[in-house]
């Protein structure tokens, strides 16, 4: 994997075993989070943008097989870790994780100082950079709460989260998130739950944060215009492949899947008259076989249904996944 | 659209909790609503915005007759239907209908949805069975769905077939006039585009009239003729969409305009300053509520409530200081599509 | 049906479930299975207490009646009790809370005092006092057992009606402009079901128990009635010689009691109105 990037997902294809048979969840992921940046996955629901989260973090349920792929982090191939590395080394440490709901995420009966304090110390102890003692936990904490601009970090230690607003709640996540100084965060839909005023705030919280420490953030969102306000680059996602990727302004501007243009035409600011996306998303238990769009697509071929295309590099840093764009046909 | 208002609310307030105990202290209530007046015409979709803690679903619900107002006059054509307990307010106000918010919380579990319709026609009284069985039919497929989906629980359909549900249900008591509680909340971006087509061609179809509550200035910016901007309970800035987003007047309006996430390639996430949070409403500031987060506020913003005034004809604010800051331009918006 | 197939995954459910299904069989086709059906009443002294043998499988009691078919037979007793007394409290108890539960003001808060007036109230010291107003007797224990299990139902109707009554459906059913009995009855009542019906399940081992406690205390069910708990007290002088006179009634309440709990357990995850299909 080239330096420049802190992540990398190589076709990853994974398959859950459910009641009513075997879910294909995600088909051909390719993602790749280059250093301090931070990059958008955009889906509609059944894209899978949530089967990638817990794989990367490693949390996927265990009725879930890993068919094929990799993630890369580093030089590691995280599917390859055991739990018990995960869970001391990765998770919370080098990935950490923010939530889409701060109201559900922090535990109502301890105090918010005590929550943080904890992942704080565990992660410490566990053969981190040696034990900063008590002491020293506490004011990095206070420090960071500030960086976070919770007023008062001092007091905010010893409140319980119901004492905080919506979006107070979610900037002690990310500063949670931030505590063991991570080389990658992932935010799930973190301002979903907030107001807009909110919502910028806090994404604005976020790109400051992401410039001064050198964070590479992974923003998993269905929302196309917060992607155009925060993500350097997006990868937009439908039934669990992966279709186009690139540049944001790139991509908003120009883009090249089919998929990505009626969807973008969706929006009420692109939208002259309210078409939508004919069909409906099919069932993972019965995914249509090669490009999952080509039901739905009207410039669906012949070649379409009987294998996914391959990337397509079009621009600079922009990839389709495409047969409209003479991609070489990838026998899956 | 006809000149006629069907709707005219005067002055609304509505104050909750603050019930009294057997035991115990009575808790102060919280005025959602605090003094709201708008009205509503034929054929019209009036837009209401604002914000957590701005009264929005409350003003919905006083409107509809659940929740009874403390205090000010509800019109319907002409009529005077306020002053009433919830049960008679419904009974007043039959020609009001609610679409909530999620649409799957709004049906009972354990109902098939046929059944889930069907139960607004057997309250209003409406039979017998086979006229009943017809309504309900030429409903469903008003708003697309497919009759056999009847016999089908809440839980077996997605989320764009059940928000048509919800709208089936109201629809077949022929109200003429709906109130959207964020009729697109939850919903993927092209079925939100199916939905809000359908929303139009029903607006259409049967005649009515939409009080449009949205967060989402973009949906609200391509479905609504007109919009209400609420802060804590008041009415903060009232005009036509496009007067609205091109020269919005409140410094409220102009904050939520440059916040709202748009689909522009060159957006990035902007200077303009954002102050604070929300403020609850148990805890409202003196003279303008909008006071303590606004860059523009002087010695009379704490002192004396802003009430609204025409800035031009359809376009009202209520801001000590529009005039100075309609001089300065507001953010740039691009020109509505 | 789905329902089925998901509780058939629930072990000790079904265990539960055949062992109360047994138990309604074997009260159901009693006089059928008993050996010797006629020992209900008659009595061999002759034969008493003879050790179980292949004529008296479970070996025969004080009056030499068969201990086998008194086992058999004092299972419709109990199951008749159980079903009466949670029917009973049912009765009484659900619409109490339903009502308690969606209104507010004074209505609740009378009918939740009344309601723990009755839970104060032990059972047994309850039935003891009618046994001694009234007479000791299989009804008189029946009722005391009503009137102190009804408010155990009051209590978790309440607390669900208190729930589901701000339910974003009973919202909408308000602006519909529903009455307040078809939201109580038609709406939150079902989504109400599943604590009501693990609540009865449990009760009616609890009732079976209690029974046979006030049979023991000889404030129950009398001489000469095959049941369960009166089967026990007669035996207490005949121990430890006479195990089996005590011992096989004692294993049938135990396994009864333990049966109904399995169940109730089972049915506590099965009762989901996602698990409702279209047919």
């Amino acid at each position: 994997m080239s330096d420049d990037l802190v992540l990398a997902v190589d076709g990853l294809k994974i398959s859950i075993a459910t009641d009513d048979g075997l879910a294909c969840v995600l088909d051909h992921v390719d993602l790749r989070i280059p250093r301090g940046r931070i990059v958008g996955v955009v889906g509609e629901s059944g894209c899978g943008k949530s089967t990638l989260v817990r794989a990367i973090l490693g949390i996927l349920p265990r009725a879930a097989r890993v068919e094929r792929g990799r993630i890369l982090f580093g030089v590691e191939d995280l599917l390859r870790l055991s739990q018990r590395e995960l869970t001391r080394r990765i998770r919370g440490k080098e990935i950490s994780f923010i939530p889409q709901d701060p109201y559900l995420a922090l535990n109502p009966v301890f105090t918010v100082g005590t929550q943080l304090l904890e992942i704080m110390r565990w992660h410490a102890g566990a053969g981190g950079n040696g034990d900063m003692g008590r002491r020293g936990h506490r004011a990095r904490l206070v420090q960071l709460l500030r960086t976070v601009q919770i007023p008062d970090p001092e007091v905010a230690l010893e409140r319980y989260p119901h004492q905080f607003s919506g979006g107070q709640r979610q900037r002690l996540l990310i500063a949670g998130a931030l505590a063991c100084r991570p080389r990658l965060v992932i935010a799930d839909e973190p301002t979903s739950a907030l107001d807009v005023t909110t919502q910028l705030q806090i994404l604005r919280l976020l790109r400051d944060l992401a410039n001064r420490f050198g964070v590479s953030m992974l923003f998993v969102t269905h929302d196309f215009g917060v992607v155009a306000q925060l993500c350097d680059e997006v990868m937009v996602m439908y039934a669990g492949q992966s279709v186009e990727t690139g540049q944001t302004a790139e991509i908003l501007d120009r883009p090249r899947h089919p998929y990505t243009q009626m969807l973008i035409a969706c929006h009420p600011d692109r939208a002259r008259d309210l078409t939508g996306i004919p069909g409906t998303v099919a069932s993972p238990l019965a995914p249509p076989p090669g490009c999952r769009f080509h039901p739905r697509c009207p410039s669906a071929r012949a070649v379409c249904s009987t294998a996914r295309p391959g990337a397509v590099v079009e621009a600079a840093g922009h990839e389709v996944s495409c047969v409209l764009y003479h991609g070489p046909v990838s026998h899956v | 659209m006809s000149e006629r208002m069907i709707l005219e609310v005067e002055g609304l307030e509505t104050l909750l909790g603050g019930e009294r105990r057997l035991l115990g202290r009575a808790r102060p209530p919280v005025r959602a609503v605090a003094g709201v007046s708008l009205a509503l015409r034929e054929n019209e979709i009036l837009g209401i915005v604002g914000e957590s803690g701005c009264g929005k679903s409350t003003l919905g619900r006083t409107i509809l007759g659940i929740q009874r107002e403390t205090r000010g006059t509800i019109r319907l054509d002409g009529r005077a239907v306020s002053g009433l307990p919830p049960r008679e307010a419904r009974r007043a106000r039959r020609d009001i209908q609610y679409l909530h918010q999620d649409a799957a919380a709004a049906l009972d579990p354990w109902w098939s949805i046929g059944r889930s319709v069907e139960e607004a026609l057997v309250i209003t009284g409406v039979g017998p069975r086979a006229e009943r069985a017809a309504r309900i039919d030429r409903m469903l497929a008003a708003v697309g769905l497919e009759p056999a989906l009847k016999r089908r629980y809440p839980h077996e359909l997605s989320g764009g077939q059940l928000r048509r549900v919800t709208l089936a249900r109201v629809l077949v008591l022929a109200p003429r006039i709906v109130i959207l509680d964020e009729p697109t909340s939850g919903l993927d971006l092209s079925v939100q585009a199916t939905v809000l087509r359908l929303i139009r061609e029903l607006l259409a179809e049967f005649r009515l009239a939409y009080l449009f509550i949205s967060h989402d200035l973009s949906v609200v910016r391509q479905m609504c003729d007109r919009v209400a901007i609420m802060y804590l309970g008041r009415i903060v800035e009232l005009a036509d969409t496009r007067r609205l987003f091109e020269a919005p007047a409140h410094p409220y309006t102009r904050l939520l305009l440059a916040a709202a996430p748009r689909l522009d390639p060159g957006q990035d996430l902007g200077d303009i300053p954002i102050h604070g949070e929300p403020p609850s409403p148990t805890a409202v500031p003196s003279g303008c509520a909008f006071r303590t987060r606004c860059p523009h506020g002087v010695a009379l913003c704490a002192e004396a409530l802003p009430m609204l005034e025409p800035v031009v004809d359809g376009h009202e604010v209520a801001c000590h200081r529009w005039r100075d800051l309609a001089a300065t331009p507001a953010v740039s918006t691009r020109p509505a599509p | 049906m789905l329902v089925l197939k998901k509780f058939a995954r629930d072990t000790s459910g079904m265990v539960g479930l055949v062992i109360v299904l047994a138990t309604a069989v074997v009260a159901v086709l009693a006089p059928r299975l008993a050996p010797h059906p006629l020992d209900a009443y008659e009595s061999h002294p002759l034969q008493r207490l003879q050790e179980p043998s292949r004529q008296f499988l479970l070996g025969t009691d004080n009056l030499g009646r068969d201990v086998l078919s008194r086992v058999i037979l004092g299972a419709r007793a109990a199951l008749t009790i159980a079903v009466l007394v949670v029917a009973g409290a049912m009765v009484i108890g659900v619409p109490l809370g339903l009502v308690a539960g969606y209104h507010r003001g004074w209505v609740p808060e009378i009918i939740m005092r009344v309601t723990d007036v009755f839970l104060a109230v032990p059972q047994l010291i309850l039935a003891l006092a009618l046994a001694q107003l009234l007479g000791p007797s299989l009804k008189n224990a029946m009722l005391a057992l009503t009137l102190t299990y009804w408010p155990f139902f009051t209590r978790i109707v309440f607390a669900e009606t208190r729930r589901i009554r701000v339910s974003v459906f009973v919202e909408a059913l308000q602006g519909l402009n529903a009455g307040a009995l078809r939201v109580m009855f038609f709406h939150i009542l079902p989504n109400a079901a599943p604590p009501i019906i693990v609540r009865a399940t449990i009760g009616m081992g609890f009732t079976i128990l209690s029974a046979a406690v006030l049979g023991f205390l000889g404030m129950g069910a009398t001489p000469p009635d095959p049941e369960w708990g009166l089967a026990i007290s007669e035996s207490r002088q005949y121990l430890p010689e006479a195990w089996w006179f005590a011992a096989f009634p004692g294993i049938a309440i135990f396994l009864v009691v333990f049966g109904f709990n399995l169940l109730g357990d089972g049915l506590r995850d099965v009762v989901d109105p996602r698990l409702r299909r279209s047919r």
